[in-house]
């Protein structure tokens, strides 16, 4: 059996913990919620995790969603005050630098590109939005606004960009999910057709390390694998004239007791992690002889994570198997996996 | 006050308070959350727009309410007064929110509308089982007051 041992429980949050983020070299995180502060945690030399500084001033309501740029000099903080800020230390303190307006309502994620040239946010307003970065030495970066993309019919929970390419995923209360690119021709941003196959809100999207599939989990219970077809696919299927389409090739149901809050596919492992109303993480694996369209996942561990709803699952960017788990209960907790761990008895009993 | 949607809605008796028996005063006896528990936190909410209780107007009945102690699961339906009664939303927030302040946080608590007694059942439930949205709604100084209004102090 596969096992999972946790490694620490951080406190400090007043309420719920709604999001954190890993920066890029897996030695700082940053995590918000409920109490409108952002903590960002750094390793002692004893290798414990603490918030070395808080960040307390940047929004006056809850701080849905927290993330780095891949360079590691940005956070972004989306908040139900109806802004984005971003945050960096070119003064040697953090910041707040950029304060993004524009949305209507509650903004619910934020995301950066691979390229680090553009910043993608979601809100409770129905609404996508592209922001450009422009930064040039000595000047200050600008932010303009590149798209509003109003696909969606109801609340868009998440926004999440390809690993590799500048596609950009988004997922809503109005069950479904829709990716956007930009035009070759005329630079435009583009949807591609919706994505369907959930029967309620689908709260958060996750790509794997080639970008050729995504998963998703939804307040329906379930989780489901989407597979990305091109024109010159083998099995037959139809491409309209944007290129690929995206199809549901495999639903996990049964697993999941209440809502699945959030999904993580890590880029080293291919390990896939969920956070879930019950409480509950899981941990699941690609069936070794799996067929990629019509692919098989394993459960391989449930962790009893914490007291009350699990809200994030994040795999570390760079140590396979530590995965960082926050929750209503106020708590982050960081554990390691183990597959088929061959140990002794006493030290299996997590 | 705008016009009311349900001038004139039937109103019921209330129920006799609960029984005391000795368990219930020994401090020792490990006392579960029930039906009847919960009904009595949430009996007294008062309706939106009437000086009624959401027990007089039978929006709220000891007998669709489901506990689950140990699996720490609480499970509301309630009846609208009319089926397009635009204050349902309303009414399962403070239900939520009451439940919210009175309950341990380990209780899961679901609120929604009966099945059949309201057009826009499925929107609603979805609403208040959304925790992101009913969070934000928390934050909305203008509805919280509304809110505190519904589940504070019994009009009579």
């Amino acid at each position: 059996m596969d096992k999972v041992y946790l490694l620490q429980t951080l406190t400090g949050h007043v309420g719920r913990v709604w999001s954190a983020s890993w920066h890029p070299s897996g030695d700082i995180f940053a995590s918000c919620g409920e109490d409108k502060t952002i903590r960002v945690w750094t390793k002692t030399d004893t290798n414990r995790w603490v918030a070395q500084t808080v960040l307390t001033d940047g929004h006056s309501r809850t701080i849905r969603d927290v993330a780095w740029s891949y360079c590691g000099h940005y956070l972004a903080s989306a908040s139900f005050d109806t802004t984005v800020a971003v945050w960096d230390k070119k003064s040697g303190e953090f910041e707040c630098n950029a304060t993004l307006e524009g949305h209507d309502n509650e903004v619910k994620s934020v995301t950066w590109s691979r390229s680090g040239n553009l910043l993608a946010t979601c809100s409770r307003d129905k609404s996508v939005w592209i922001w450009e970065i422009h930064n040039a030495p000595g000047q200050e970066d600008e932010y303009e606004c590149a798209a509003v993309l109003n696909g969606h019919t109801q609340d868009v929970k998440k926004v999440c960009w390809h690993p590799q390419e500048e596609l950009l995923a988004s997922a809503s209360y109005d069950n479904t999910i829709r990716m956007y690119r930009q035009d070759t021709v005329d630079s435009e941003w583009e949807m591609l057709e919706p994505m369907e196959s959930h029967t309620s809100t689908v709260w958060s999207i996750s790509f794997d390390a080639t970008g050729k599939r995504l998963a998703s989990c939804s307040e329906d219970t379930t989780v489901k694998i989407w597979q990305q077809y091109g024109p010159d696919n083998t099995v037959g299927i139809q491409c309209p004239d944007k290129g690929s389409v995206w199809k549901c090739v495999c639903t996990l149901a049964g697993f999941h007791s209440r809502s699945v809050y959030d999904i993580d596919w890590c880029k080293q492992t291919g390990l896939l992690a969920t956070a879930c109303g019950d409480d509950l993480v899981r941990i699941f694996k690609e069936a070794t002889n799996s067929d990629p369209n019509e692919p098989t996942f394993e459960l391989v561990v449930t962790i009893a994570a914490h007291s009350q709803d699990a809200n994030k699952v994040a795999w570390h960017p760079v140590k396979p198997g530590i995965l960082l788990t926050a929750s209503d209960d106020g708590e982050i907790k960081i554990w390691q996996y183990q597959e088929d761990a061959d140990l002794s008895q006493e030290r299996c009993q997590d | 006050m705008a016009e009311l949607e349900n001038i004139n809605p039937n109103v019921y008796k209330k129920c006799e308070d609960r029984t005391l028996t000795k368990d219930d005063e020994d401090e020792d006896v490990v006392d579960p959350f029930d039906e009847r528990e919960i009904f009595d936190l949430i009996r007294n909410i008062n309706d939106p727009e009437h000086p009624l209780t959401l027990e007089e107007l039978h929006v709220l009945e000891q007998s669709l309410i489901t506990v689950d102690n140990e699996k720490s699961t609480v499970h509301i339906l309630f009846t609208p007064t009319i089926p397009h009664c635009s204050m349902a939303t309303l009414i399962g927030l403070s239900i939520r929110v009451k439940l919210l302040r009175a309950l341990p946080p380990r209780f899961k608590v679901s609120v929604e509308i009966n099945p059949g007694t309201h057009a826009s059942e499925h929107a609603v439930n979805k609403q208040l089982t959304d925790k992101e949205r009913v969070a934000a709604a928390l934050e909305n100084t203008h509805l919280m007051e509304v809110i505190n209004q519904c589940i504070g102090t019994p009009l009579k």
